[in-house]
C-alpha cells in the first residue's frame, strides 16, 4: 500500500472519497491466517488454518462459540476479534435471558455492523482490524455473514477470508450451488478442503485446522482431531489411489484449481 | 417511568414524598380472566367491569397528601373495558387488577413490538417471547417495591404451538395449559382441572369457558354479567362482541331467603 497525505485519521476523508484507515484495517483482514464458511440450509460450517506464532507455542484460537446456535471465525487481529466476540456472547445471552429465545443471527450482524461503523466516525478510535465470518441460525434457516471492518456485512453462501483465502474462494465458487442442499457431511468435506486449498503445499493434516459444526437441532461444537482426520483420510486415501503416488496432491493445489490436475484429485469427491 | 427519590434522607422507601411516587395500593380494577388452551389456539374470557376503590384521604401531620389510608371498599364505574387485547401477530395479553398499569404494560409491548417490526427479517416476537419479556419487566419492577399492580395471562400460537402463561405482580411466571387469576384461582381453575382436554373444540371450550365465567358471575361480587371472549390461532386474533350469560335465580333458597336466619347465629 502507499503512503497518502489523507490516511492518518479516520475522520480524514480523501478527495476520491475513501477511508484510508478503513481499507488499511480492511489489510490487516488479508494479513491473517485463513478461515472459511460455508453453509446449506439446516447447518453452517466454520473452519480455519490454525497458524502458530512458533513452533513451541500453541496455535490461535480463531472460532468462537457465541450461543448454542452462533459461532464466530475471525481472521486479522485476533485480540480485536476476541473483544468483539466477547460483545456477541453478552448481546446473545442478554437476549436468551430477556426473552428465553436465541437471538437471530441476523439481527446479531447488524449490532455488530454498527458498532464497527462506530469505529469509522469518531476521531479518537480506530477500526476494529478483524474480520468476521458470523454463522448461526435464526427462524429462516441457516445463515453464514462476513463483517467487515469498514462495518459492513454480507450473507454468503460461502466465503473465506485472510490470506490465501483466493484460492478457498476460487474453490468454493466452483461448487457452492450444491452447497444450500449438501448433507451435513459434505459440507465438511467441502470445508476441509477448501482448507486444504489455502495451504497451497502443504500436506494436509487435523492438526492443521479446526472445524466446527452448528445446525437445525446441532448446537454449536468443534469436531475433533480424529474426526478431521477421517475426513482427510477419505479423501486423501481416494487421491492416492487414483494418481498412485503421494505426491499428486501437493501440486494440484498450486495450480489454483481451474485446470485438470486440481480437478483429478477433486474429481473422486464429486461423484 | 421515571420517578425522583428524595435524596435528602436516606430511607427513600419510608418517607412520605416517596410513597406518593410509587404504587402502594390499586385503585381502578379488573376481576379475574380465564384462559384455556385448546385444539387450534387459546381461549381467554373476561368479563367487562372494572370498579374504582373509594379511599379516604388522610391527614398527615402537617401535609395534606394524597396517601390513602386504605379504601371503603368501591364501586362498578366502569362497564365498557377490554381487558383483553392482541400483541403482535402471535399474542394475546389479558389482566387482570389495576388497568393504569395494564395501560402502561400495552404502552412497553407497543414499543417492543414495534421495533421488532422494524427489523423487517422475517423473524417475529413470539408468544414465549413476550411471556418472558413481560416476567422480566414485572420482576424487576417488584424488586424496586414498586410494582405494576397486575396479573398478566399471555397466550398465543406461533408455528403451530400454543402458548399459554401467566405472570403475576411480583414476577411469578409459569406455563400451563389453563390459567385463571384473581378469582378465577379459586373459583374456575377446579373446574378446569376436571373438565379441560387437550382437543378441545372451539365449541366445547367456550363452554367450559363460560362454565367458570358463570360461576365467577355468581360469586364474585367484582364480576358483571357482560363478557368478551378472544380467541387466537394461527391465523390470528379474533375478539368476540360483548354478551351477557343466562342465568337462574330461581332456587328455593333465594325465594325466601331469610327462612333460615331465625334468632341468632
Amino acid at each position: 500500500m502507499f503512503r497518502n497525505q489523507y490516511d492518518t485519521d479516520v475522520t480524514t476523508w480523501s478527495p476520491t472519497g475513501r477511508l484510508f484507515q478503513v481499507e488499511y484495517a480492511m489489510e490487516a483482514v488479508k494479513q491473517g491466517s485463513a478461515a472459511i464458511g460455508l453453509r446449506s440450509r439446516s447447518h453452517v460450517v466454520l473452519a480455519c488454518v490454525n497458524k502458530a506464532q512458533s513452533e513451541l507455542s500453541s496455535h490461535q484460537k480463531k472460532i468462537f462459540k457465541v450461543d448454542d446456535h452462533i459461532g464466530v471465525a475471525i481472521a486479522g487481529l485476533t485480540a480485536d476479534g476476541r473483544v468483539l466476540s466477547r460483545y456477541m456472547r453478552s448481546e446473545a445471552i442478554n437476549h436468551s435471558f430477556t426473552y428465553e429465545s436465541p437471538l437471530p443471527v441476523g439481527r446479531l450482524v447488524v449490532h455488530l455492523a454498527d458498532k464497527a461503523q462506530v469505529c469509522t466516525q469518531r476521531s479518537w478510535k480506530r477500526p476494529y482490524g478483524v474480520g468476521l465470518l458470523v454463522g448461526g441460525l435464526d427462524e429462516s434457516g441457516a445463515h453464514l455473514y462476513y463483517n467487515c471492518p469498514s462495518g459492513n456485512y454480507f450473507e454468503y453462501q460461502a466465503f473465506a477470508i485472510g490470506s490465501r483465502s483466493q484460492a478457498a474462494k476460487t474453490y468454493l465458487e466452483r461448487r457452492f450451488e450444491s452447497f444450500a442442499d449438501s448433507s451435513r457431511e459434505d459440507l465438511i468435506k467441502d470445508a476441509i478442503l477448501a482448507v486444504r486449498e489455502t495451504l497451497q503445499g502443504e500436506t494436509l493434516k487435523s492438526s492443521l485446522c479446526t472445524v466446527s459444526v452448528l445446525g437445525v437441532g446441532e448446537p454449536f461444537h468443534f469436531l475433533d482431531q480424529e474426526t478431521i482426520q477421517n475426513v482427510i483420510d477419505t479423501f486423501e486415501k481416494v487421491a492416492d489411489e487414483e494418481e498412485g503416488e503421494g505426491e499428486a496432491e501437493p501440486a494440484a493445489p498450486a495450480e489454483e484449481g481451474g485446470d485438470g490436475t486440481g480437478d483429478q484429485d477433486v474429481a473422486p469427491m464429486e461423484t | 417511568m421515571t420517578f425522583t427519590i428524595p435524596i435528602d434522607n436516606g430511607d427513600a422507601l419510608k418517607n412520605a414524598e416517596a410513597d406518593s411516587q410509587r404504587t402502594l395500593y390499586p385503585y381502578v380494577t379488573g376481576t379475574s380472566i380465564v384462559a384455556i388452551k385448546y385444539k387450534d389456539g387459546v381461549l381467554m374470557a373476561s368479563d367487562m367491569g372494572v370498579l374504582m376503590a373509594s379511599s379516604l384521604c388522610k391527614f398527615k401531620g402537617f401535609m395534606v397528601d394524597n396517601e390513602c389510608a386504605g379504601s371503603y371498599g368501591s364501586t362498578l364505574r366502569y362497564k365498557n373495558i377490554e381487558r383483553v387485547k392482541a400483541i403482535g401477530k402471535h399474542s394475546l395479553l389479558g389482566a387482570s387488577g389495576e388497568i393504569s398499569d395494564f395501560q402502561e404494560i400495552l404502552r412497553y409491548l407497543d414499543e417492543l413490538v414495534l421495533n421488532d417490526n422494524m427489523w423487517d427479517d422475517g423473524n417475529s416476537l413470539g408468544p414465549k417471547e413476550v411471556h418472558n419479556y413481560l416476567t422480566r419487566v414485572m420482576y424487576n419492577r417488584r424488586n424496586k417495591f414498586n410494582p405494576l399492580w397486575n396479573t398478566l395471562v399471555l397466550g398465543g400460537v406461533k408455528n403451530g404451538e400454543s402458548y399459554l402463561g401467566m405472570v403475576s405482580m411480583i414476577g411469578v411466571s409459569f406455563e400451563d395449559n389453563h390459567v385463571a387469576t384473581g378469582f378465577g384461582n379459586h373459583l374456575a381453575r377446579p373446574i378446569l382441572r376436571d373438565e379441560w382436554r387437550a382437543d378441545l373444540s372451539f365449541e366445547d371450550g367456550v363452554k367450559l369457558l363460560e362454565k367458570c365465567m358463570r360461576v365467577l358471575l355468581y360469586r364474585d361480587r367484582s364480576a358483571i354479567n357482560k363478557l368478551q371472549i378472544a380467541k387466537i390461532t394461527e391465523e390470528g386474533v379474533t375478539v368476540s362482541q360483548p354478551y351477557s350469560l343466562k342465568t337462574f335465580w330461581e332456587f328455593q333458597a333465594f325465594h325466601n331467603p331469610t327462612a333460615g336466619a331465625q334468632g341468632s347465629w
